[in-house]
């Protein structure tokens, strides 16, 4: 197995990883400390160096992020806690296993950015979290590492924990902000409203994810060279996987790039339940478009791999199905998240992801018609033209193009089963329709 | 959002009086403080009873059994998801993706999380709530009596846990003073 880094600390010290008392043990808050020493350009320069890339599903260059933001200030620094897509369950552990090596991160992230005040926005539904988050930043603030003057520096921060209230589209940046600013959680058009220009109250804004901040760090400490070599190619550092489904061994793996998909779902996470076929995955999170082994258990799982091949690696989240798997119900609890989720701006994605879930179900009911593949691919284009990847979108944000994902990949790949649906009255698996009563309300 | 937070805190659910509070100290409309209310799941507009039983229903948790959990559920409690039953004591709802997939099917019972939940736990944990009726429900403790394989080792267990009644958690995202 390789090496832990953002894990170690758990995986070591199970008893007491999330205390301040183990992790200045274990080296804890040293790099925070040299940071108050460190310039701007300094610190952008090391992490666009590391070429870590974050971690909330875009992998979009954190160090390139940190280099745009606007001179205006004040400036804010924001983590995205708000950890909401299915298959996806490594922030959680991060949060609540090892809170310091968050704060660590944000606080670098802030003298990095010149931020004075940080906000970690933690989803609703994780008090727990939120609970062992509030009780590391209270420890970090009695230690005189938050609050006014840290590390007896002249540099101020206060940091705030936040809870959100049950929106998946919180995780995306813009939503989050109008969300931390107690608006309703609907993502803003970029342009204008690039956080790192016009953020939080029409600041420049960071908005980072949990697992990118448990990376800064380890960055400084290491060096970036170390750092680098720790990954593969260009995609650097170690990545949490969050495997899910039908595996023997579900759970988060932190992992460099580069394994094969046989060996993360055979070897790592021992292989499917009860010796079972398997039948598809989804690579990265729900949003993304889904595997087959036929053409890709023995691709390298690397961003560039996985973009060529038509998805990404999002979250990391991997959720893996075996043979007994519908795959239209499996679309339509997948399309049902987005359409629960849909914040409702943009009538695409208002519209179409209800629909989508309204012909998937009675696709698995029998009440399907042969257009109907047809049908959801037409109103899929009306989300992303052209139905390619990644998608040209036709809304304010990802979420729309995120439920075509599913039905693109089912009718890839699975189209004879959908036409037996139709064609013979449904769900083969079923004796029974679909409780119509699941699902659907808002 | 805080203060809706404390609002239903204060009634159990959100109700309009607590709304027009909201509104009064933050100098906005009724209807805008409804708008955002709305806009959230976690809000509950509607009477929600002690113990809010959420079972994750999404992709991880459905391939893993979570359909069955859901029916178990509202088979031993009487009380149909998105419904409370009379007395105000249990409320049932299927919840989207709850983070918990490695650990599926996951139940939570006011955010207060359960992984590896199977049918027959699910009905104890129905039949506990109704017997027991705890001031404050414990994810820890709750996943010792009810819970099965877990997303992550969960380590040691929180010394003092959840906090008082629905909500199960206390009011985050005040600024704190005099450090």
């Amino acid at each position: 197995m390789s090496e832990l880094l953002i894990t170690r600390r758990m995986t070591d010290h199970p008893a007491d990883s999330h205390t301040l008392a183990r992790y200045e043990a274990t080296g804890g808050y040293v790099q925070a400390r040299r940071a108050t020493g460190m310039t701007r350009d300094d610190l952008v320069e090391a992490v666009k160096t590391s070429g870590l890339l974050g971690r909330g599903g875009a992998a979009f260059s954190t160090g390139m992020k940190w280099s745009f933001l606007s001179p205006v200030r004040p400036a804010y620094v924001v983590i995205n806690g708000d950890e909401s897509e299915p298959g996806t369950f490594k922030d959680r552990q991060l949060l609540e296993r090892d809170p310091h090596q968050m704060i660590e991160g944000i606080i670098i992230t802030s003298i990095a950015n010149e931020a004075h005040h940080a906000f970690i926005y933690i989803r609703g539904e994780y008090p727990k979290p939120a609970r062992r988050v509030q009780q590391a930043v209270d420890e970090a603030y009695a230690a005189g590492y938050l609050g006014t003057g840290i590390f007896g520096s002249d540099f101020d921060l206060e940091v705030v924990v936040h809870l959100g209230a049950g929106a998946y589209i919180c995780g995306e940046e813009t939503a989050l902000i109008n969300s931390l600013e107690g608006r309703r959680g609907e993502p803003r058009l970029k342009p204008p409203y690039f956080p790192a220009a016009k953020g939080l109250y029409m600041k420049p804004t960071i908005v980072n994810n949990v697992e990118t901040m448990a990376n800064i760090p380890h960055i400084l400490a290491m060096g970036t060279d170390e750092y680098r070599e720790l990954g593969h190619a260009e995609d650097t550092g170690t990545f949490l996987f969050s495997v899910s489904g039908h595996v023997e061994k579900p759970g988060n793996y932190e992992l460099p790039h580069g394994m094969t998909w046989r060996e993360l779902i055979y070897g790592v996470a021992g292989g499917i339940r009860d010796d079972r076929e398997l039948k598809t995955w989804i690579p990265g999170g729900a949003s993304a478009p889904w595997f087959v082994p036929a053409e890709h258990l023995d691709l390298p799982i690397t961003k560039a791999d996985t973009g060529q091949a038509g998805s990404m690696l999002g979250s990391g989240a991997v959720i893996v199905m075996d043979e007994t798997t519908c795959v239209v119900r499996a679309a339509e609890r997948v399309v049902r998240f987005f359409a629960h989720e849909s914040c409702g701006q943009c009538t695409p994605c208002r519209e179409g992801t209800t629909w989508l879930e309204m012909i998937l179900r009675r696709i698995e009911s029998g009440q399907g018609r042969a257009i109907d593949l047809d049908l959801m691919l037409d109103v899929s284009d009306n989300i992303s033209v052209g139905l390619g990847w990644p998608p040209k979108q036709t809304t304010i944000c990802p979420l729309g193009p995120s439920a075509v994902s599913p039905i693109i990949s089912i009718a890839k790949y699975f189209r004879d089963e959908i036409d037996d649906h139709t064609a013979n009255g449904g769900c083969p698996q079923l004796r029974k329709p679909v409780p119509v009563s699941i699902g659907g309300s808002r | 959002m805080p203060l809706l937070y404390l609002a239903m805190r204060e009634d159990g659910w959100l109700t309009d009086e607590g709304m027009t509070e909201v509104a009064a100290w933050t100098d906005l409309t009724p209807a805008q403080v409804q708008a955002v209310a709305s806009f959230y799941t976690m809000y509950k507009r509607e009477r929600t009873g002690r113990y809010l039983v959420s079972v994750c229903t999404s992709i991880s948790c459905m391939l893993l059994g979570a359909d069955d959990v859901l029916h178990a559920v509202e088979d031993r409690s009487g009380v149909p998801h998105g419904e409370t039953d009379d007395d105000g004591l249990l409320s049932v709802e299927h919840a989207e993706c709850i983070g918990a997939c490695g650990g599926a099917p996951a139940v939570q019972v006011n955010y207060e999380l359960i992984e590896g939940v199977t049918p027959e736990r699910a009905r104890a944990l129905v039949d506990w709530l109704v017997k027991a009726q705890p001031d404050s429900v414990n994810g820890d403790e709750m996943q010792q009596l009810f819970g099965g394989i877990t997303s992550f080792d969960w380590a040691v267990a929180e010394s003092d846990s959840a906090l008082g009644p629905y909500p199960a958690f206390g009011p985050f995202g005040t600024v704190q003073e005099n450090r």
